[in-house]
């Protein structure tokens, strides 16, 4: 199963839904032939697709765009909050390439902002897959909302059995105390190879695998803040506004105390490259994670990581 | 159109045009592109439009979109008279008590979809046009844009699309009242020729008194202008048309005047002298 072939099967079973691209089309290349009425491509005009998309929900559709999760999120911004969430309307965001995926195409299409400019309009939930087979297990659920939802779409290849999805709730692998690593898409894999690495050493893991960032499950992490000598964030994302952002919010407004240690992009973007070479050079492969925990576990080092690696 | 037609409208035309003025004291309002616009709305709302307050899940409803939302006090005025709103609530404009503000939200009857954001509506008014489209109604789908409005990419990136899709059941209507906030048109960004630039966008233009009524119905009755093209009414209007002592003046744009100021602009309204102004324009912009 594929993201095509099962926005194919929702869409054919109920006309409501429209499908949109700005002239992106390698998720649903197939589509435009197979849904005809349904699909419309507006060519290279994000900030109109939204628009349009929005128009198409006054009338009781359920319109589903998509586009570079960069010029989605930030050309047409405020379209997405003016049009779609001032009043509240169900269009499903569906952004490709966001964070690490925009892989060596340079800092134009970087988007490592794009959580933190979503989750701060009012009415836009956000759900960020772990890979292919966790997007698909939320699709369903996350296209059937009533509300709008930004997508961080994310095909990486699965190689874990992910549980039910609900909205608002996160997926925990292990139950581990010494670490909790909050994660949230692309860099599950690594996250979870991170884990696998530290319980060989004897280091007690927690993965939780947020999937929606907006709702956030506030009840699993706040276990983990109970519970955990240390509560590691780890996304391809800049350090402000994402879910680094996120957990100190829930610490703060539950008056609690924890040592936090995000794995993030602080104020820069990344080495452009492929994607396996870039999580290496930008120090984010499950050895060099483990390692950095480790020795934050043992040392407790005041120092963060993020300040310091441009290279390493 | 009869003598007797034009007659009511403009009677229509007189009263919403004093809704209009008596906002411009309680919290002000943007009056100078609410009076450009009024005949325009009172001639879309009373004889173009198929719309009703009581209908509107109607397959056959049409839609109005007023993408420069800041002229909103011509609908108010126009939503007292079609008796979709009770004019006692225009006295809360402004005030927490009620949701009348300086741009259309959907809490009024009749408000199709907020607006105040310039260049935003023409693509949302495309998605409704492409959906009737789909369901092979024949829904009418009018888009009022500001002259000043046009200078946003957005309108130019929306029209693009429009013409793609054909979108002959889709009219956009220009208050071309030759100034945006603060500035005559032609000085700042000049969008002359007009016509020529919706043209090369594979519009069907038409150009109106936007204060005759005879000459805008003569037009309108026309639409569709051409099959599968999208059809374009750029209407010429005086800003603060009704009141000479603002009418056409760059600073009387967003105007805050005093009820002694008010009971003047009515007499004038109404073919008395003009008001003597003594509140100064307020820059919102």
């Amino acid at each position: 199963m594929t993201y095509e072939n099962q926005l194919l099967e929702i869409v054919q079973s109920n006309e409501r839904y429209m499908v949109l691209t700005a002239e992106n089309r390698a998720a649903i290349r197939s589509l435009p032939q197979k849904i005809k009425k349904q699909f419309i491509d507006t060519g290279i005009t994000e900030q109109t697709m939204i628009g349009i998309a929005a128009g198409l929900a006054l009338r009781g559709r359920i319109p589903v765009v998509h586009a570079l999760a960069t010029f989605l999120t930030m050309r047409a911004f405020e379209f997405i909050r003016t049009d779609v969430g001032i009043p509240n309307l169900p269009v499903k965001i569906v952004g490709s390439f966001a964070g690490f995926l925009s892989e060596a195409n340079g800092p134009t299409h970087q988007a490592i902002e794009d959580i933190a400019l979503m989750r701060g309009i009012p009415n836009v939930n956000i759900f960020s897959p772990s890979d292919e087979a966790d997007m698909l297990r939320g699709l369903p659920k996350v296209l059937a909302s009533s509300e709008p939802f930004y997508i961080r779409y994310n095909n990486l290849r699965s190689y874990v059995v992910h549980d039910n999805f609900e909205i608002g709730r996160a997926e925990v692998f292990g139950n581990g105390s010494n670490i909790a690593i909050l994660v949230h898409g692309a860099l599950f894999n690594q996250a979870y190879q991170a884990k696998d690495n530290l319980e060989a050493k004897g280091i007690g893991v927690r993965l939780i695998n947020l999937r929606t960032l907006k709702p956030i499950d506030e009840e699993i992490i706040l276990k983990a803040v109970d519970e955990c000598d240390l509560l590691v964030t780890v996304e391809d994302h800049f350090l402000t506004g994402g879910i680094y952002s996120v957990l100190a919010e829930i610490i703060t407004k539950h008056q609690r105390v924890a040592n936090v240690f995000p794995f993030a992009l602080k104020d820069r973007w990344f080495k452009p490259a492929l994607l396996d070479d870039l999580i290496h050079y930008e120090g984010f492969t499950g050895t060099q994670l483990a390692n950095r925990i480790e020795e934050k576990l043992f040392n407790n080092k005041k120092t963060n990581y993020y300040a310091e690696w441009s290279n390493t | 159109m009869t003598k007797k037609e034009v007659k009511e409208l403009k009677e229509v035309a007189l009263k919403v045009r004093e809704h209009i003025i008596k906002l411009s004291a309680r919290g002000g309002c943007f009056i100078g592109a609410s009076l450009s616009c009024a005949d325009l709305v009172v001639y879309l709302y009373k004889k173009f439009l198929n719309l009703n307050i009581n209908k509107l899940s109607s397959s056959n409803r049409d839609y109005l979109f007023l993408s420069k939302g800041h002229d909103v006090p011509a609908l108010y005025g126009m939503f007292v008279e079609l008796g979709w709103i009770e004019e006692k609530r225009l006295e809360k404009h402004c005030t927490v008590e009620d949701d009348i503000y300086w741009h259309p939200n959907k809490k009024i009857p009749g408000i199709e979809f907020h607006s105040g954001s310039l260049g935003h509506l023409l693509s949302v008014s495309i998605g409704v046009a492409i959906d009737c489209k789909l369901k092979k109604q024949k829904n009418k789908i009018v888009t009022i844009l500001g002259d000043g409005e046009l200078n946003e990419g957005s309108i130019w990136e929306a029209l693009l699309v429009a013409q793609a899709y054909k979108l002959d059941n889709l009219c956009i209507v220009v208050d071309r009242n030759m100034f945006q906030a603060n500035i005559q048109t032609e000085q700042l960004i000049p969008l002359e020729p007009l016509d020529k630039k919706f043209e090369a966008f594979n519009c069907v233009v038409k150009t109106v008194d936007g204060h005759d009524f005879k000459d805008m119905n003569d037009a309108f009755l026309k639409f569709p202008f051409t099959k599968d093209r999208v059809s374009v009414v750029i209407a010429e209007t005086d800003r603060g048309r009704g009141l000479p002592s603002i009418t056409n003046k760059a600073d009387r744009w967003f105007c805050r005047f005093t009820d002694e100021e008010v009971e003047g602009l009515l007499k004038e309204l109404h073919g008395n002298n003009k008001t003597k102004l003594t509140s100064e324009t307020l820059v919102v912009r």
